[in-house]
């Protein structure tokens, strides 16, 4: 009896591993460590906020339009609560995204105004933010490119047979990867424009 | 026909347009051919000796262009393929130069991030780097700027280099796949020249020692000097081309003194920062 137990034991074990059980385990903590990064840095853009708005007021307090939009992309992006299982939500996940590429924007935006302010640009605490923010903006596309590799690997594995099979036995879904930020952007052809165009 | 392959090896070029990733030869590789092979040799030193003292790896990668990709998304595949800086320890740096386009960039690993951080990058790039590449001094920017960068790692505290480890504690583990590539070697040598079992008498005995001084235990030594004893007595002759193998694929992480140089398995995350001249 003891005998027959144990052959059960190794069966299933060997079904189980055969049919990808193990592989969509170790995809599925891939694509949660890659999340976790994720989150990580956008934290890390949040927290510089602040200080560059300081920052910015300091020398340029007449863009208070930019910088109340920069404070308030912030807070909106740091209300959604970004938990591991947002990953699993494709609409929180959507809302998330977007909040989040608005505070990048608002950033952007935030920079391309200080241009114009000589005194801003040399200030050395301005011009350290500034590098801080540059080098973190280059992480979260580093992390979320990690995460789409991530996410696609296990995509693959839940739709493919015959892990696809332990997939539903065990409710693995297909999970919701990033997109392209500025697609209609690349969709459109590109204008050129060289200032002699017949009127 | 002529024509169909002509575009077929345009869609080709264009759908595999990047620059690939040169391999990792030397602390300093340089595509340009803009270094002389004595500020070469001068820039390998240095960072060898950092290496040997402080663990960390710095490599210097000279290339034209990165185009069409920015100098950022190339420096981390860079990164990712050398991997620079101990596994773990992530203590690895690149400089990366692209000469054409007039951009610079420092890649710094996980580990070194609070050290040499972005902001520190960024004016090691716009205060020592660019200038001297405005001037058109290469050797001297390349030089200073690595000279910065281990001015700065330097104030960090990191596990003590893998040399350094190996003599101070007694981890049989770590000492093992030493005298292992020592007996095959030595043993392969010495059997040639004296004979089975002089060869295999000298090369146990040498073995033993070493285990001996290596590990501190007089029975771990006696063992690994019975054993590369009999291995050279007992192995077989036929193995010279085998033994000359291993010499070659040596040198990760702490062990790159001579010759070859490789990545120890660090990895990178984006950090550091980019700049123009």
């Amino acid at each position: 009896m003891r005998g027959f137990g144990i052959a059960v034991a190794a069966l299933c074990t060997l079904l189980l591993s055969g049919c990808g059980y193990n592989e969509l385990q170790r995809r599925d903590e891939q694509v949660k460590a890659a999340w976790a990064e994720v989150l990580n840095q956008y934290q890390r853009r949040a927290d510089l906020v602040p200080n560059l708005v300081n920052t910015v007021k300091g020398f340029a307090q007449q863009e208070q339009q930019v910088l109340t939009q920069v404070t308030e992309a912030r807070a909106r992006a740091g209300s959604i609560q970004a938990t591991p299982e947002l990953v699993d939500n494709p609409e929180a996940f959507a809302r998330f995204q977007a909040a989040q590429r608005e505070l990048g924007g608002a950033l952007s935006r935030l920079l391309a105004v200080a241009e114009s302010y000589p005194q801003l640009k040399s200030d050395a605490n301005f011009r350290d933010l500034q590098a801080q923010l540059e080098g973190t903006e280059n992480r979260i596309a580093v992390a979320r490119n990690r995460y789409i590799r991530a996410v696609q690997e296990y995509n693959v594995t839940v739709r493919s047979f015959p892990s696809n099979l332990t997939a539903m036995l065990f409710g693995f879904k297909p999970k919701p990867n990033f997109t392209v930020e500025n697609e209609q952007e690349i969709a459109k052809p590109p204008r050129v424009d060289f200032g002699t165009k017949n009127k | 026909m002529i024509r169909a392959v002509l575009l077929l090896s345009f869609l080709c070029a264009t759908g595999w347009a990047q620059v690939a990733v040169p391999p990792l030869t030397a602390q300093v590789v340089d595509r340009t051919g803009t270094l002389t092979s004595e500020q070469r040799a001068a820039l390998e030193r240095k960072l060898r000796e950092f290496e040997l003292r402080k663990g960390a790896q710095i490599a210097v990668l000279m290339v034209p262009s990165t185009a069409p990709e920015p100098i950022e998304q190339y420096s981390l595949r860079v990164a990712e393929q050398w991997k620079l800086g101990r596994k773990k320890v992530d203590d690895g740096a690149l400089l990366i130069v692209a000469k054409d386009d007039r951009a610079v960039r420092i890649e710094v690993g996980y580990g070194l991030e609070g050290a040499l951080n972005d902001a520190t990058a960024r004016r090691i790039i716009r205060e020592i780097i660019a200038p001297r590449f405005r001037d058109g001094d290469f050797y001297g920017g390349v030089s200073a700027g690595v000279d910065a960068m281990m001015g700065v790692i330097e104030g960090e505290s990191l596990p003590a280099p893998k040399e350094a480890a190996r003599f101070e504690g007694g981890n049989v583990g770590q000492a093992l796949p030493v005298l292992l590539i020592l007996a095959l070697v030595a043993g392969g040598l010495l059997r040639a020249l004296l004979g089975r079992v002089l060869g295999g008498a000298i090369t146990g005995g040498l073995v033993g020692a070493l285990a001996w001084l290596l590990v501190g235990a007089m029975a771990v030594a006696l063992f690994a000097g019975v054993i590369a004893f009999l291995f050279t007595l007992l192995g077989g002759g036929r193995g010279y081309g085998y033994y000359g193998g291993f010499p070659g694929g040596f040198g990760g992480g702490g062990f790159g003194g001579g010759g070859g140089f490789s990545g120890g398995g660090g990895s990178f995350g984006g950090g550091g920062a980019s700049g123009r001249w």
